[in-house]
């Protein structure tokens, strides 16, 4: 093989390489599309039982119900529309997660169509609201209640 | 007067910049007349590297007495924080972490343009030129869009202070590692784009470019180790790697740099790869350049990032389009013209290299396509997020082939070899592999990234070490050991995260002070929960005695912290380290009826993650210390033998006549 075939040969390997990843992504994120639910898109269009999903929304005023086993805790997550979503989660709840705030919770819809939460997301900061959630109009009523309620449960 | 001498300082080092510009324009067009004006791009970089390190420590010095006259350390630093974290705090927010990215940029410009002296001319001029602008544009950015030494009206009374998740050990040292790894690889860029000007693609400009490509990449391993473990301990959810954005930036410039690091040694060892080597040079760059802007620019947003202004986000991006487009547009018209390199077959070292920088530059634009897919949308008005659920497998169908040839590669020779000759080799890793996939297999249901994960890491542990078979040890050179203990890190990172993905247990449980509560082989016991106060927050700190087996149990305390200064909520998680895993416990709320939420995880070879990260970036900087002593030792062996040569001259002349008195 001549020195500038082999030049091309590695540039059609690297070229092919690439196209492949860029093939394999495009794939992979159409499929993603449906990893991130707002509360109306998972009412509209519920994902299989199980699959691995986000859901962000706003907590519902009084929503939240700790559970008497003291570690779960069951709240009701809202958009722009009057859709919400029932989510119950077990674990430690975000240093800022209160009523009103801004939530991203990582888990699957149960077959009760109650959003078993494995993670629930917040970033560690008083103004912090998801960037999928930015523009809802719960955001105002959200940086409302962090700023005053830091703390507090 | 402190504000006003650094910001002098910038104000001179810019204008050091321009002259190195055209000093080194001057340089590469040779001629008499041009050269007058070429002797100073060498010192335009020493003395500029001298000024903007001046300018980061007066700033430093302004964080160390708190002068709250300066508007960057009244938003950012407060009288009450303890030492340790004003001085951090110098890089915890925007204009100072950029003032100490130019700080390292001029530094590492004038260590490059005082030390090398073994490039041609041409090609160091072109280079320091190129060095000029990268530099000028980032002095731009600071004096005109964030000058860290803006003064206030009127002084503050008091600070703002640092945002709490920004006072801990682990991101003091985190960012400056991260950044000296990024500047590094603009000096690899600058080397690149010299080297390709002057059209001296050479094995020789190689071997001056590695050692600048190993230290960038060592730093950026060092970062990228640091930044995981610090999610892991401070943000309290035990995750070690969460594709976040942020996280992302400093991993692809890594990605970049590793293939750039291989296909370098290839070109300094073997004359290949030539192209290839420049090109990846531009890439590295642009990556980190990219990382920056993203990181910097708050179009994303994520669990790392903090200090983000939209605004400025407008200015790295023209920055990465000039410097990126500038280079790549040289290329285009350039790399006709680089001369072919040496040849060699599919099955070779060079090959092996050649196909896992392919793999890499694979992943690399998997991790970036995932990075930039929500932006895009965006534009669309779409939010969407990716996660794992498309990063773990799209990269994992590259990482796999790569990591097999990873584990066969080194033990090929270069140029030409049959994979027969190593069949024993390949058979034993091959063997490995599958018993350690049945013997999980026999264990439990796991997942099968986990399974293969495990399989891949013990089989590359062994391949790394194959390559000592049947040498003396003690001949081994010490760059060849820096590859072997580089590789064998990768395993055990790669070890790490299988097992803590595959393994891990937890326990949640609401819990009293005297309660008793079993994970796996541990024995956890609630003592109390009490009030304390720190030097700027108050918190609940949990008492835990933790033991296994027998032991004597261990007390770790996990806090919930308020900060007050500005007022957030931060959870401190409690370790204890075992050689085989860590047990990671985080405190939560108090339930209305007095019990505490108290997870608990116990994470087998977790610390392998980072113990991997570690031995990787050792292995970078033995192979640093390797080169640079063989090195030395051939100028001393070529110093000597030119001294030979004199003496022999010298003898030669001595019967001639003394010159007439």
């Amino acid at each position: 093989m001549k020195a500038k075939h082999q030049r091309l040969a590695l540039v059609v390997l690297a070229l092919v390489a690439i196209i492949a990843a860029g093939l394999i992504a495009t794939w992979t994120l159409r499929n993603q599309a449906n990893y991130f639910y707002l509360p109306e898109q998972m009412a509209a269009e519920p994902p299989a039982v199980g699959q691995a999903v986000r859901l962000g929304g706003m907590v519902q005023a009084g929503s939240i119900a700790p559970q008497p086993d003291g570690i779960t805790v069951k709240f009701v997550v809202t958009g722009n529309e009057a859709s919400t979503i029932p989510v119950q989660y077990s674990g430690i709840l975000p240093d800022l997660f209160v009523e009103g705030s801004g939530v991203v919770a990582e888990g699957s819809l149960g077959p009760d169509g109650v959003f078993q939460a494995t993670n629930l997301l917040a970033k560690h900061d008083e103004n912090y609201v998801p960037r999928e959630l930015e523009g809802l109009e719960a955001h105002q009523a959200a940086d409302y209640a962090a700023e005053t309620t830091i703390g507090v449960d | 007067m402190l504000a006003e001498l650094g910001l002098a300082a910038l104000w001179l080092a810019t204008a050091l910049a321009v002259l190195q510009i055209l000093s080194g324009v001057m340089g590469l067009r040779g001629g008499d007349k041009a050269s007058a004006l070429a002797i100073y791009a060498r010192p335009a970089a020493v003395v500029q590297a001298f000024l903007a390190v001046l300018a980061f420590c007066l700033l430093l010095w302004a964080f160390a007495i708190t002068d709250l006259s300066i508007k960057l350390v009244a938003t950012n630093s407060h009288s009450m924080k303890p030492m340790l974290y004003k001085l951090t705090g110098t890089w915890g927010n925007h204009e100072g972490s950029m003032l100490l990215w130019v700080a390292v940029l001029a530094l590492s410009g004038g260590l490059l343009a005082g030390l090398e002296k073994r490039l041609p001319h041409k090609t160091m001029s072109a280079t320091l030129a190129v060095q000029g602008f990268v530099a000028l544009g980032f002095y731009a950015f600071l004096l005109l869009s964030s000058n860290p030494f803006e003064r206030l009206p009127i002084p503050a009374v008091e600070g703002t202070g640092l945002n709490p998740l920004l006072q801990d050990i682990g991101l003091a040292i985190h960012p400056p590692t991260l950044y000296v790894g990024y500047v590094g690889l603009s000096v690899a860029f600058s080397l690149a784009m010299g080297a390709l000007i002057s059209k001296q693609v050479t094995p020789d400009f190689a071997k001056v470019m590695r050692p600048w490509v190993l230290f960038a990449w060592v730093f950026l391993t060092l970062g990228i180790t640091a930044g995981s473990y610090w999610a892991y301990y401070e943000l309290g959810w035990g995750g070690w790697w969460f594709w976040d954005p942020v996280e992302n930036s400093s991993l692809m410039p890594w990605l970049a740099a590793t293939a750039l690091l291989h296909s370098v040694s290839v070109l300094a060892a073997r004359d290949a790869l030539r192209t290839w080597t420049i090109m990846l040079g531009v890439l590295a760059f642009s990556m980190s350049m990219l990382g920056t802007f993203l990181v910097r620019s708050g179009v994303l947003t994520s669990v790392h990032a903090f200090a983000v202004d939209p605004e400025r986000g407008s200015f790295i991006l023209i920055l990465l389009g000039l410097y990126i487009g500038g280079a790549l547009a040289i290329f285009a018209v350039r790399a006709g013209s680089i001369a072919e390199g040496k040849r060699f077959t599919a099955t070779s070292r060079e090959g092996a290299l050649v196909f896992n920088n392919v793999m890499l530059s694979a992943i690399l634009a998997i991790v970036l396509l995932g990075t930039l897919y929500p932006l895009l949308t965006e534009a669309f008005d779409v939010r969407v997020s990716v996660g794992p659920p498309y990063f773990n497998p799209a990269s994992a169908i590259f990482a796999i082939p790569m990591f097999i040839v990873m584990a066969i590669g080194p033990l090929l020779r270069w140029k030409k070899d049959k994979p027969a000759r190593i069949q024993f080799e390949i058979s034993l890793i091959a063997a490995v592999a599958i018993a350690v996939v049945s013997l999980v297999a026999i264990i439990g249901d796991y997942s099968i990234l986990a399974v293969l994960g495990l399989a891949l890491s013990v089989a590359l542990g062994i391949g790394a070490l194959l390559p000592l078979r049947g040498r003396n040890i003690r001949t081994v050179p010490l760059a060849t050991w820096g590859m072997i203990m580089a590789h064998f890190g990768v395993a055990v990172s790669l070890f790490g995260m299988a097992s803590e993905s595959a393994f891990t247990q937890e326990r949640l449980a609401a819990v009293t002070p005297g309660s008793t509560e079993q994970l796996g082989d541990w024995n956890i016991e609630l003592r109390s929960v009490d009030p304390i106060a720190g030097p700027n927050w108050t918190a609940v700190e949990a008492r835990i005695a933790v033991s296994r087996g027998g032991e004597e149990p261990i007390v770790i305390t996990p806090q919930a912290r308020n900060f007050w200064a500005p007022a957030q909520a931060t959870s401190e998680s409690a370790l204890v380290t075992r050689w085989d895993g860590q047990l990671y416990a985080v405190i939560g709320d108090q339930a209305q009826d007095g019990r505490w939420q108290l997870r608990v995880w116990w994470k087998p070879f977790v610390t392998f993650i980072w113990y991997g990260g570690l031995l990787i970036s050792l292995g970078g900087i033995l192979s640093i210390v390797g080169r640079v002593r063989v090195d030395l030792k051939r100028r001393t062996a070529i110093r000597k033998g030119k001294e030979r040569r004199d003496d022999k001259a010298a003898l030669s002349n001595e019967p001639l006549p003394e010159p007439a008195e």
